[in-house]
């Protein structure tokens, strides 16, 4: 704990990342345990429209969301979805970067020109065409999956990058000259010396993939029923939640949408500097 | 610039266009048990209007009319045909107009916003990442990017909503939403332009906010990169006088890669501009895509989406065309 605190001294950004998922923690459990959120995170649980109060802290939206309730149950959906989304794209991404940079040759041609073409499309709209031909039976799953089809690609660019100077290192060369076979080379040598990157890089992913569903839900294509916090803004926007001065019922959302995406900025420029502490310190 | 390099970019972005088109034909028909038109039709008819025995007529017809009739390899073929052409086919809720002539409608807003937003944040995060670099520039500025850095993490249309709430619905400065005060006729005459201004700025505002922080560090690593350089000690030992440095030695050289970023970041602005309309009501291409994803309009949905998705290609095309030319020091030879 003491060498965590020294180390977060000279590193500040992972320690702002920590806290402010420490606050978000330490909010949500309060959450958790004032309301029943299968209930009161859905409509007709309050009466509507209700200014922040003693019984409803954050206050009501239009159809009778508490909305303290909505935020605690929307910041676990929306974090699971970008979870589920950035755990798959990294690991399709790791196992095709893998094979693209260890064992070159025509694979990595394959591998490299796909990327490449998907990279110059914009994936928020194909996702958009994705997610609207499936929007009958939209589900939080099927959203997730949704994302994670097109989330792959930057991670394989990156970790086909850090393998392909990986297995010019001399450890490498060592390695090779002592008989390990493929299979041992990438599990013993090449995963411990990527783990600390491959740690950045989910935090990449995983914003990506929380910035994709807030992104599709706001638009309307998100799981109608769910109250995830890309879908309160859904309803923010579509009851002109501003226009008519209820002020709390985009606080809510908005405010939990910042401190979730400065907290993953904050933990990627830590865990980048953890993992390249060679870079120049950005600021 | 070699010929070899330019025909195999051109070849690539044909190979994009391509895949968004069979996207565009295969997704939505992959989707088993869909059939927009009925859909459409059940809506309508929910309304009030229409007789539900006459409605499999109109289905059929419509089918017809579509081309949904034929089988799927003719449509295939008839789709690529009509998108080459930049037949988008027929809105669905605003039948018959035609896909193309309501994005053509939009475009000019979303243009506006949206190069207003990129030349603004570029100037002004390029000056604020070279000024932060210049070790005679004032101390204070360096505390304005983590400032800026935060804005970047989020999106645009989360600070858009912030600043509707505070500057339009508080303070009142700004119109609330809209691109045009309700009741006004467009025209080009003074007093409407700079209301079209007035009505833009905060939407502008929401995405500068975002963006400018991200150019300023790219241009601070380029600046703090060269400030190493021979030719800078040179230019400094001859007693040049320090804007002379700054602009003419400094900057310049650190501006070239800022250009290729604006390239990467072009997708990124368009397809966040679509929901900072959106929040804002502005009449532009994102405000049509959310209206038609609200109302199930499905060939106006996939037309925004292949026309977004075409004119990035198109733009990327020429930028890397345009970038050996501007800068000598890219060579795709080697790549």
């Amino acid at each position: 704990m003491k060498g965590f605190l020294n180390y977060v001294r000279r590193n500040p950004n992972l320690g702002i990342g920590f806290l402010m998922f420490a606050i978000l923690f330490v909010f949500c459990t309060i959450g958790y345990f004032r309301y029943d959120l299968a209930k009161a995170a859905y409509p007709l649980a309050a009466p509507a429209n209700k200014p922040p109060s003693w019984q409803y802290p954050l206050g009501t939206d239009s159809q009778g969301r508490e909305l303290y309730a909505v935020i605690v149950a929307g910041t676990f959906l929306t974090l699971r979805i970008g979870v589920t989304a950035g755990l798959i794209g990294l690991a399709t991404g790791t196992v095709l970067g893998f094979i693209a940079a260890y064992f070159r040759g025509w694979v990595d041609v394959v591998i490299k020109s796909l990327v490449d073409i998907l990279l110059t499309i914009p994936g928020l709209m194909v996702l958009i065409i994705i997610a609207s031909a499936t929007k009958q039976a939209m589900s939080i799953t099927l959203l997730a999956l949704i994302i994670a089809s097109l989330a792959w690609m930057g991670p394989t660019r990156s970790i086909r990058a850090q393998v392909l100077s990986l297995r010019e290192r001399p450890f490498l060369q060592a390695a090779r000259l002592s008989g390990m076979n493929s299979i041992e080379i990438i599990f013993l040598e090449l995963m411990p010396n990527l783990l600390p990157y491959l740690a950045a890089s989910l935090v990449g992913s995983v914003t990506g993939g929380i910035f994709a569903s807030i992104g599709l839900e706001a638009f309307g294509l998100g799981a109608m029923r769910e109250p995830t916090l890309g879908m309160t803004i859904y309803w923010v926007i579509y009851y002109s939640a501003l226009l008519k001065g209820m002020w709390w019922w985009a606080m809510a959302p908005v405010s939990v949408i910042i401190i979730i995406f400065v907290g993953l900025f904050s933990l990627g420029a830590g865990l980048d500097e953890l993992a390249n502490p060679r870079t120049r310190r950005v600021l | 610039m070699r010929t070899g390099y330019v025909v195999q970019r051109i070849l690539l972005f044909f190979a994009i266009m391509w895949l968004a088109a069979t996207i565009n034909f295969v997704l939505p028909r992959l989707a088993t048990g869909r059939d927009p038109i009925r859909e459409q039709l059940i809506a309508q008819s929910m309304r009030g209007g229409f007789m539900s025995q006459s409605m499999e007529v109109m289905v059929q017809e419509y089918r017809v009319k579509f081309g949904l009739d034929e089988p799927l390899p003719k449509q295939y073929v008839n789709y690529l045909w009509n998108t080459i052409r930049f037949d988008l086919g027929k809105s669905l809720t605003n039948y018959p107009k035609a896909v193309m002539n309501l994005i053509g409608e939009a475009l000019p807003w979303t243009l506006g916003i949206v190069s207003f937003a990129i030349v603004t944040s570029f100037t002004l995060g390029t000056i604020l990442g070279a000024l932060i670099a210049w070790p005679r520039a004032p101390g204070f500025l360096k505390y304005t990017v983590p400032f800026l850095l935060t804005f970047s993490a989020v999106p645009f249309y989360i600070l858009g909503l912030i600043l509707i709430y505070f500057f339009a619905f508080q303070l009142k400065w700004f119109p609330i939403g809209g691109g045009y005060p309700i009741g006004t006729v467009p025209s080009f005459t003074f007093g409407f332009v700079t209301k079209l201004v007035y009505h833009a700025m905060l939407p502008s505002l929401s995405m500068i906010l975002a963006s400018t922080g991200g150019w300023a560090l790219g241009m601070r690593g380029m600046m703090v990169t060269i400030q190493g350089e021979d030719y800078m000690n040179y230019a400094e030992a001859k007693g040049l006088p320090d804007s002379r440095i700054f602009f003419g030695y400094a900057v310049r050289n650190a501006m070239l890669p800022q250009t290729t970023g604006l390239a990467l970041s072009l997708g990124q602005l368009i397809a966040g501009a679509g929901l900072v309309e959106v929040v804002f009501g502005y009449p532009g291409i994102g405000s049509l895509l959310g209206q038609s994803i609200t109302q199930f309009d499905y060939t106006t949905i996939y037309g925004i989406v292949f026309f977004l998705i075409v004119t990035l290609g198109i733009v990327l095309l020429v930028l890397d065309l345009l970038y050996p030319l501007i800068d000598p020091r890219i060579n795709y030879e080697q790549a």
